[in-house]
């Protein structure tokens, strides 16, 4: 009787052991709004989405094995216990049962490979794509370029050294932030050639599933097709160097149209400061293009001569020989004193801004021996 | 003819027996074992929270460095040498080792290597910061001026590992008692058999790769510079063909000593003995083709990629065959619950459970999100630790007796495997969890999404070096002196060892036994 | 085993020894480079698309006008390479079989005379045998004086046997600076 209702606890509570921590982890493991913080996350592209299913599945086939295989071995902890009485049987054989659990194994292993490998094949199809996107790992940061079209920048990390040093406290995109986000539009196959500049990187976004190594002097391929727009965040996944945690990266997906406008912006940048630090212009040159420029913007309230009139003189005037920041900020920004000194940032170009503030610096009397090229122009109004 | 030990230091220096060299090759694996905790320590401390506290990333990649190479070259396998040396002679009825002064160098060059190893922390520069498995170019043209004493440091610990596994192979090939047939020797001596060659495979290929690093830094070569030709994927694929039979030689002892222990407890013979022996080889063999799926993410051409998986996949076939013979041999059995008995089954199911991340990890695609994240942190600290390490100290509580004569307390013993099985448990299973949810390796910081099991993880990781004092502690507590043990020690356990008294004579079977 | 230790004097054993060790120095050192660019030529393993094709051979199929690829260009600085390193033009679109030649420019933007190292990379990998390179500045150190700028050059003819799924070919140079190691000096040792 005694043995038999031991048995009977030793069943029920290894079976519902088994049961519960089944239950609990299909609930622990749903996929909650958000993020979970205990799987692997669905993603926001049909790879990504098989990956997550192979991932499952094979999780599913392991809690079943582990539950029958600890099922067993606790059920017999329990019941076979010297000090239960058991008396120990003598049996350390069978050919069977060795062939029985070599199969069917076996059997599990090529089932769960049929998925993977039509998984890998898709993963590694790279052809046909429609944005191609060159990734650079450097240490300790990443840079894009948009092939084929001459866009290209740096992406580093934007978290402040205060948070970081546990001086300020930290923000939600703590060491998950960049200044310059790879933009990509939904929809399209964007294509990543990943290499690297210096030691081993690897590029990847868990949401897209991508991960790939950057190797350098050597070129890798992956790609992906975003069919949400979001913010997508990743980390650099192979050890770089000291700032291997502090090397995020971070993709934008957006709509089509809003991508073009955004290309299209950054293109005319890009253009922009190639024209501008394609060419370093002479003294001269500046002094000529500025006494043309002066004449046509400035005259009216200058002079001819800079002596002043509705305006202040720029002959010898503290701004006109002090601080180029302050000259160039209020040519481009206006004076916030006096309305009448309008901002010059969308009406005269980078090169002429630079070629009058040149010229006001250096005629008149003024003779700074400054020379302020377009390029400065353009990176005071960037702000950098 | 027998004489005893002789005295004072220079018997350590000198001695050419098996059973001093067993215990030298012990005590010298623990204190790696304890020094390579305290660098995990300092990167659990440091993980506590988010934010850098304690640790400059610098140090910190140092330190998770280090902490891989002295576990892996210092504390495994140097203990499971030391096992080696104790047991094996005894179980197959030898007076020793085959080449007996062989052996004495094969563990004194051990503490001078691990010390220059270790000095390189103090080195202008700092210590080897590119992780255990240092990937060239981060290891050759970024490494600090140090470097070159790390490889040095591999190259003697390359050869006493060498030198150990030919003593090996010879002693069980040659020092057999007569009727020993192969099929007869216990499953330890089996595993450490197998693992000898492996050892004797894999080892030159590290030396190779590590002279291949020394030649790219000093000697201007380029085997993994691009701009001289090379490749550092070459690296990895040299590197890992090392690399993954070393994680196989760091397993296949535990299985021989669990295999040991299970059957005494359960008092019922080993299920499947020759099976066991197949699924080992099986397993060793296996472990030469399945190299890369350490790099999923290099770029490999897809009908590579394609065979790795598989061949990966397969091994789960022959690891599984063993897991099921334990549970068969446990079943009906008559079982005790004694602390070697404790680790060994804790060994069974965490051991299965982190085979079980490994066949996940398998799996290509999938393995595109878990490469160099935690979840291949959790599951390699789930093989090693209640594996490789649970199944040292399960030979340790086992053998301890035989190896002092002295009972280990049994309360103690029990309490200190629970400290353990739950400081362990704590530290690596929230390490599943984080990784998934995409926090990478190697890293001193991390957001916040992450914080809370990585706050766990630390607690976890200070209660499993608590649990390691302790052990320990009972170590040298059953040394000073316990309860007398008999030469059985257990309830009729199998194995020439159990013939002789406990302490063990310091020569035994001067006369070969007879083995029916 | 036993016997040869008996049978062979000590200088025979020595001798035989010594030249096992000449015989295995001169295959390696020899014997299995001219092996090992075999094997990578013939399996085009690593993108590697090994060396100068001859025109003659190239050319010897004619061009395939039923179907265009695209070949795209990069280019990337290796390290503190500070050289202006880019191609003429981002892509191409040729016929198989049609013998194509393009240029990188690259410009020292240094004040030093400075040698660099091109080394290519291509994806796909199956591309790889089917891209010959008739004429590449990757074959040769470049030399460049400093503040100088070169036009590099590349001919190259796509294999007409290239199979049809192929519409894309990336063709990647990384340049790296080998003015050290191209200098008589000997390296620093640490």
């Amino acid at each position: 009787m005694v043995n038999v209702i031991s048995r009977l606890t030793a069943w029920l509570s290894s079976s519902t052991l088994c049961l519960s921590s089944l239950l609990l982890s299909s609930y622990a493991l749903a996929q909650e709004a958000g993020r979970s913080t205990i799987n692997m996350p669905v993603g926001v592209t049909p790879i990504s989405t098989e990956v997550y299913g192979l991932h499952m599945q094979m999780f599913w086939w392991c809690v079943g094995i582990g539950v029958v295989v600890f099922g067993v071995m606790f059920y017999s902890m329990i019941v076979h216990r010297k000090s239960n009485g058991a008396k120990a049987a003598n049996f350390h054989d069978s050919t069977t049962l060795e062939i029985l659990w070599t199969v069917i194994p076996l059997v599990i292993l090529v089932v769960m490979a049929f998925p993977a490998t039509s998984t890998l094949i898709k993963l590694y199809d790279t052809s046909e794509s429609d944005v191609d996107v060159v990734i650079t790992g450097y240490q300790w940061y990443w840079k894009y370029e948009y092939l084929g079209e001459e866009v290209s920048f740096f992406s580093r990390l934007s978290t402040p050294q205060e948070q970081i040093r546990n001086q300020a406290t930290k923000g939600e995109h703590y060491l998950r932030e960049v200044d310059e986000p790879l933009v990509i539009p939904v929809n399209k196959k964007i294509r990543f050639l990943v290499t690297s500049n210096d030691v081993i990187h690897a590029w990847w976004v868990p949401d897209l599933a991508v991960k790939r190594d950057a190797i350098p002097g050597y070129v890798n391929e992956s790609w992906a097709k975003v069919n949400k727009p979001g913010v997508y965040r990743g980390v650099c996944a192979e050890l770089c160097g000291k700032d291997h945690g502090f090397m995020p990266i971070v993709v934008k997906a957006v709509p089509e149209e809003e991508y073009t406008v955004w290309l299209a912006d950054r293109r005319e940048q890009a253009e922009k400061i190639k024209a501008l630090t394609g060419k370093t212009f002479t003294l001269d040159e500046l002094m000529v293009q500025g006494k043309q420029v002066y004449t046509k913007a400035c005259v009216a309230c200058h002079g001819v001569n800079g002596e002043g009139g509705v305006g202040k003189a720029i002959a010898g005037s503290p701004i006109a020989t002090g601080d180029i920041a302050a000259h160039l900020d209020i040519v481009v920004n206006g004076s916030k004193v006096n309305l009448a000194m309008a901002a010059y940032k969308d009406t005269l170009s980078e090169v002429d801004t630079a070629a009058v503030l040149t010229y006001q610096r250096n005629a008149f009397g003024n003779n700074t021996g400054d020379v302020v090229q377009p390029i400065d122009v353009l990176n005071f109004k960037q702000g950098k | 003819m027998a004489h005893g030990p002789a005295k004072g230091f220079t018997r350590w220096l000198y001695t050419t027996n098996h059973k001093d060299i067993g215990s030298m090759y012990l005590w010298f694996s623990f204190a790696m074992f304890l020094l390579g905790g305290v660098f995990a320590l300092v990167i659990r401390a440091e993980l506590f929270e988010p934010g850098l506290q304690i640790v400059e990333p610098e140090f910190f990649n140092q330190m998770t460095t280090m902490h891989g190479l002295v576990m892996v070259f210092g504390a495994v396998m140097p203990a499971f040498v030391g096992l080696a040396n104790w047991m094996i002679p005894m179980m197959v009825g030898a007076p020793d080792m085959a080449l007996p002064r062989m052996n004495n160098w094969s563990f004194w060059i051990l503490p001078f290597a691990f010390m220059m190893m270790i000095s390189t922390l103090f080195m202008d520069g700092g210590g080897p910061n590119f992780g255990w498995t240092f990937y060239a170019p981060l290891s050759t043209t970024y490494a600090p001026p140090s470097v070159t004493f790390f490889i040095f440091a591999v190259h003697i610990m390359g050869a006493s590992s060498i030198m150990g596994a030919i003593n090996i192979i010879a002693t069980i090939f040659n020092m057999r008692a007569p009727g020993m047939t192969l099929m007869k020797m216990p499953l330890f001596v089996w595993t450490w058999l197998i693992t000898a060659y492996l050892l004797i495979a894999v080892m030159p290929v590290l030396a190779g790769v590590v002279t291949m690093m020394l030649m790219d830094i000093h000697f201007g070569t380029s085997f993994f510079d691009a701009a001289g030709g090379g490749d550092p994927v070459l690296f990895q694929h040299v590197f890992w063909f090392f690399g993954h039979p070393e994680v196989y030689i760091m397993i296949l002892p535990a299985f021989g000593i669990v295999s040991a222990i299970i059957p005494t407890f359960a008092r019922k013979p080993l299920f499947g003995y020759s099976s066991m022996v197949y699924a080992t080889a099986s397993i060793a063999f296996l472990s030469f083709i399945v190299w890369a799926h350490h790099m999923f993410t290099v770029g490999m051409p897809i009908a590579g990629e394609l065979f790795f998986m598989y061949a990966t996949m397969l091994i789960a076939v022959p690891t599984g065959v063993k897991v099921f013979n334990w549970v068969t041999t446990m079943f009906r059995g008559s079982m005790t619950f004694e602390t070697p008995m404790l680790f060994s089954i804790a060994f069974v199911i965490l051991f299965t459970i982190g085979g079980f991340s490994g066949l996940m990890l398998a799996i290509a695609p999938a393995d595109f999100q878990y490469h160099d994240t935690y979840f291949v942190v959790a599951h390699f600290h789930y093989v090693l630790v209640p594996g490789a390490i649970f199944s040292i100290t399960a030979g340790v509580y086992y053998w301890l007796p035989k190896w002092c004569g002295n009972m280990y307390n049994e309360t103690m013993g029990k309490t200190q495997f629970w400290l353990a099985f739950i400081g362990l448990n704590v530290t690596f299973f929230p390490m599943h969890f984080v990784g998934l949810a995409g926090m990478q390796r190697r890293v001193p910081d991390y957001n916040q999404f992450f914080a809370d099991f990585n706050m766990i993880s630390s607690c976890g990781a200070f209660l499993f070096g608590a649990a390691q004092i302790m052990l320990l502690y009972n170590v040298i507590a059953t040394i000073r002196g316990g309860k007398k043990a008999t030469a059985e020690v257990w309830d009729n356990p199998e194995g020439l060892e159990w013939t002789v008294p406990s302490p063990a004579p310091y020569h035994t079977f001067t006369t070969p036994p007879e083995v029916k | 085993m036993k016997e040869f230790w008996q049978k062979n004097s000590t200088p025979a054993i020595c001798a035989k020894l010594g030249v096992t060790v000449v015989v295995m120095f001169v295959f390696a050192i020899f014997i299995m480079p001219p092996l090992y660019d075999l094997f990578c030529d013939v399996t085009g393993l690593n993108g590697k698309t090994g060396d100068a094709v001859s025109i003659d051979k190239a050319n010897s199929f004619g061009i395939d006008t039923s179907r265009t690829i695209n070949v795209q260009f990069l280019a990337t600085n290796n390290e503190n390479m500070p050289w202006d390193f880019r191609p003429q033009v981002s892509s191409v679109t040729v016929h198989p079989g049609e013998p194509t030649v393009i240029n990188y420019v690259a410009k020292n933007t240094t004040v030093n005379d400075m040698v660099g190292q091109a080394v290519p990379s291509l994806v796909p990998f199956k591309a790889a045998n089917y891209f010959h390179k008739t004429e590449c500045f990757c074959f040769n150190q470049q030399p460049l004086k400093a503040g100088k700028t070169t036009e590099l050059g590349l001919s190259f003819i796509i294999d007409v046997d290239i199979p049809k799924y192929i519409k894309t070919i990336t063709l990647s140079y990384t340049l790296f600076d080998i003015t050290q190691t191209t200098t008589p000096k000997l390296a620093a040792i640490n």
